[in-house]
């Protein structure tokens, strides 16, 4: 997949296009005179103008709306723009509520990481092509995946009718709660889940990762009192940083720079990172018993800050998706009614949950019939990028000396660490690479 | 729209089959502007996803493989609809390489809901979203695959029905017709044993009028039908939104009930273009 210019001065390697990932983007490194003189993680999705054509439209509209920038974590669409609007409405869930909403998240945590853990990440470590090529090395650790995300799957339609945009999620709550026997019919296939994802956090300790370790600074939801994942009591960030959603808002200034050819998300100025790596960091007590145990058998510490390592982290967390949801379908209770009615007038609002793939951030404006004026839509990807770049910058200086072969294929590996969503960060970004 | 799968000229199944000595047929995914979910869709059947590898050559498939075998295949998925010059040119060459192309999803098939800018004006959505619309190479309008180049088949839906999609799949490898359902929601939504959200006055229901796949999911939850999977065959969509205006649905409430994921659906944009304008 690379290519390169016929000698030095100017060397260019490029991925023309990212595989096993979310979305179409590429990437490009040069190089002038041997040194490393450009980065870019390219992103060619057509933009698809949320932002604008969420305006104007019915508050309550909102959730399903935005859900269709990406059919990999809708339900984290619907969650985050339920707060906004709930933020907005100045609504409290109930407890029955809320625990629900729960439970539907971990069932897209489960399919979204089992998804990228086995079917697009793993394949790097056993130098296969992809899960087919791996399955045929070994059949029972794809298969494993697969029983997971099928967990993960079953769970959201259970609860929220399918499981790509799932149809029973509104704001306030939900538009019918699941009957008890269904939600009890989940109980068997989580413990078997919950079975499966111990069996693959020990699997994951045993893989050899290549020994990177970033000064990233971390953001994620600090959780109430359970890891965060429908959402949280706060934002927490580097140096301390614990701020409400809107006021995360205000610092995450998003820049449209002609280098990059996107809006990306900076913190102080600075890249940050979200994701899997970042809510360990911030909520490692708060991990539920097994998964602590599971992350302590596999040496985790407070924090890890190697990439290649994320894939640790997600088998931990898909052992808490499971104790989790477990926990939840066994106390279940239907909520009744199964949503609380939001009064929205003119008001502006932010939510803020934990997309598999890091923090996702919406905010709303309405007016006092209730229709959109406002909207923005922060997705993991966006403020990820500038550090997935900065990963990039490290392995291409380390590796100038590789072929153009190797050094894309390690790049292009090292990008699927952060489980990048491109079709989600694309509504806002350039269609054409620009360079100055 | 015309049933997607009613036989055309060009339905000849024996042009979908490898030549002999070929080996096993080739799959190709592609992807224009959309949301992955179709083609997740295909990934989310993990029970046969790895029994369709053994029976198929993945030729093709960006999100799921790092292997990439130039055309021409025997059956490619596209997914997304048509929104920059590039795009265009590129469902032509995907086109040229595909012995059989089945569009899939809302998307795919009507432009999804990012053909709601071709009821606005494109470049006051760029300049409210974008600081550098200059930047930008779009065009005005999204538009269905079909609107380019020649469709052996649609499958409706945002997102796709799971079944529907490996059936298709399936179907065309074993040189059959696929059984899809043709009909409206309203049909499956009778057969599901649904209490009639429209009869009962508790939502208004695209189901009537829309495509039937999802097994009338959104009833089955006490909501109305959103219209996703886009309207039906022959919809008779005035006489529905006659009848939903009697319920004091609003005008406002009736546009943007048409006017969601298959907004630019030949029935439904006509229709909502009778209920004010955005």
């Amino acid at each position: 997949m690379a290519t390169s210019e016929p000698g030095p001065p100017r060397r260019e390697v490029t991925v023309p296009l990212l595989r096993r990932v979310e979305g179409e983007g590429g990437l490009r490194l040069g190089f002038s005179d041997g040194a490393l003189s450009e980065v870019a993680l390219e992103i060619f999705e057509p933009p698809r103008y949320f932002e604008a054509f969420l305006v104007g439209r019915g508050a309550l509209e909102a959730p399903d709306i935005t859900a269709r920038i990406c059919g990999i974590c809708p339900v984290a669409y619907q969650t985050s723009s339920s707060l906004a609007l709930e933020a907005i409405a100045g609504a409290t869930l109930t407890p029955e509520i809320a625990a629900l909403r729960r439970l539907l998240y971990c069932g897209e945590w489960l399919q979204s990481h089992a998804l990228h853990v086995f079917l697009l990440h793993a394949p790097d470590f056993f130098g296969c092509t992809d899960a087919v090529e791996l399955a045929q090395r070994d059949r029972g650790l794809v298969e494993r995946g697969l029983r997971l995300k099928r967990a993960g799957n079953q769970l959201l339609e259970t609860i929220g009718g399918r499981a790509i945009h799932p149809v029973n999620v509104r704001a306030g709550g939900f538009y019918r709660a699941p009957a008890s026997a269904a939600v009890a019919a989940l109980v068997p296939v989580l413990r078997d889940a919950l079975e499966d994802a111990r069996a693959a956090a020990e699997w994951a300790a045993t893989l050899h990762y290549p020994d990177l370790h970033r000064d990233y600074r971390l953001v994620a939801l600090r959780g109430a009192g359970a890891y965060p994942i429908e959402s949280g009591a706060y934002v927490a960030g580097p140096d301390g940083l614990a701020v409400s959603p809107a006021e995360f808002a205000e610092l995450a200034v998003e820049h449209h720079v002609a280098h990059s050819t996107a809006l990306q998300a900076r913190l102080g100025g600075e890249a940050y990172l979200t994701g899997p790596l970042a809510r360990f960091a911030h909520n490692r007590d708060l991990l539920p018993p097994l998964a602590a145990a599971a992350a302590d058998a596999a040496g985790l510490g407070a924090i890890c800050t190697n990439p290649y390592r994320s894939l640790l982290v997600r088998c931990v967390e898909l052992v808490a998706a499971c104790e989790e949801a477990l926990r939840l379908a066994e106390a279940y209770v239907p909520p009744d009614p199964p949503a609380v009615s939001l009064r929205l007038g003119q008001g502006r609002g932010f939510g803020a949950s934990e997309a598999p793939r890091g923090l996702l951030l919406i905010g709303y404006a309405t007016d006092a019939e209730g229709d959109l004026t406002w909207a923005r839509i922060t997705p993991p990807t966006s403020q990820n990028q500038l550090s997935i770049e900065g990963d990039l910058r490290v392995l291409a200086e380390g590796g100038a000396s590789l072929s153009d072969g190797e050094l894309a294929q390690r790049c292009e590996a090292a990008v699927r660490n952060h489980d990048p969503c491109i079709s989600c960060s694309a509504h806002f970004l350039d269609l054409e690479v620009t360079r100055r | 729209m015309s049933d997607p799968f009613a036989p055309a000229p060009e339905w000849e199944w024996e042009r979908v089959r490898p030549p002999t000595g070929r080996g096993r047929p080739t799959l190709a995914v592609f992807k224009l502007a959309s949301c992955d979910g179709c083609q997740l869709s295909l990934l989310d059947h993990e029970d046969a996803l790895l029994r369709l590898a053994d029976v198929v050559q993945i030729a093709e498939f960006a999100e799921l493989s790092s292997a990439s075998m130039p055309g021409p295949y025997d059956l490619v998925l596209v997914e997304g609809s048509v929104t920059t010059p590039a795009d265009a040119a590129r469902v032509a060459g995907i086109r040229d390489a595909a012995r059989r192309l089945v569009a899939i999803g809302a998307c795919a098939t009507a432009g999804g809901i990012q053909s709601l800018r071709n009821f606005a004006d494109e470049p006051a959505l760029a300049r409210r979203v974008y600081a550098h619309p200059e930047y930008l190479a779009t065009l005005a309008d999204s538009t269905p695959v079909s609107a380019h180049v020649r469709v052996d088949a649609e499958i409706h839906g945002c997102p796709v029905d799971g079944g529907e999609l490996l059936e298709v799949v399936a179907a065309t490898l074993a040189g059959r017709r696929p059984i899809t359902r043709p009909h409206a929601v309203c049909e499956e939504c009778k057969q599901a044993g649904h209490a009639c959200l429209l009869v009962t006055g508790r939502a208004a229901c695209l189901g009537p009028v829309t495509h039937a796949g999802c097994g009338a999911l959104c009833p089955g939850v006490d909501r109305g039908c959103f219209g996703c999977f886009g309207p039906s065959e022959s919809p008779n969509t005035s006489s529905l939104a006659a009848g939903l205006a009697r319920r004091n649905i609003s005008e406002k409430s009736l546009r943007r009930l048409l006017r969601t994921f298959t907004a630019a659906a030949p029935a439904f944009a006509t229709e909502s273009a009778r209920h004010g304008d955005v």
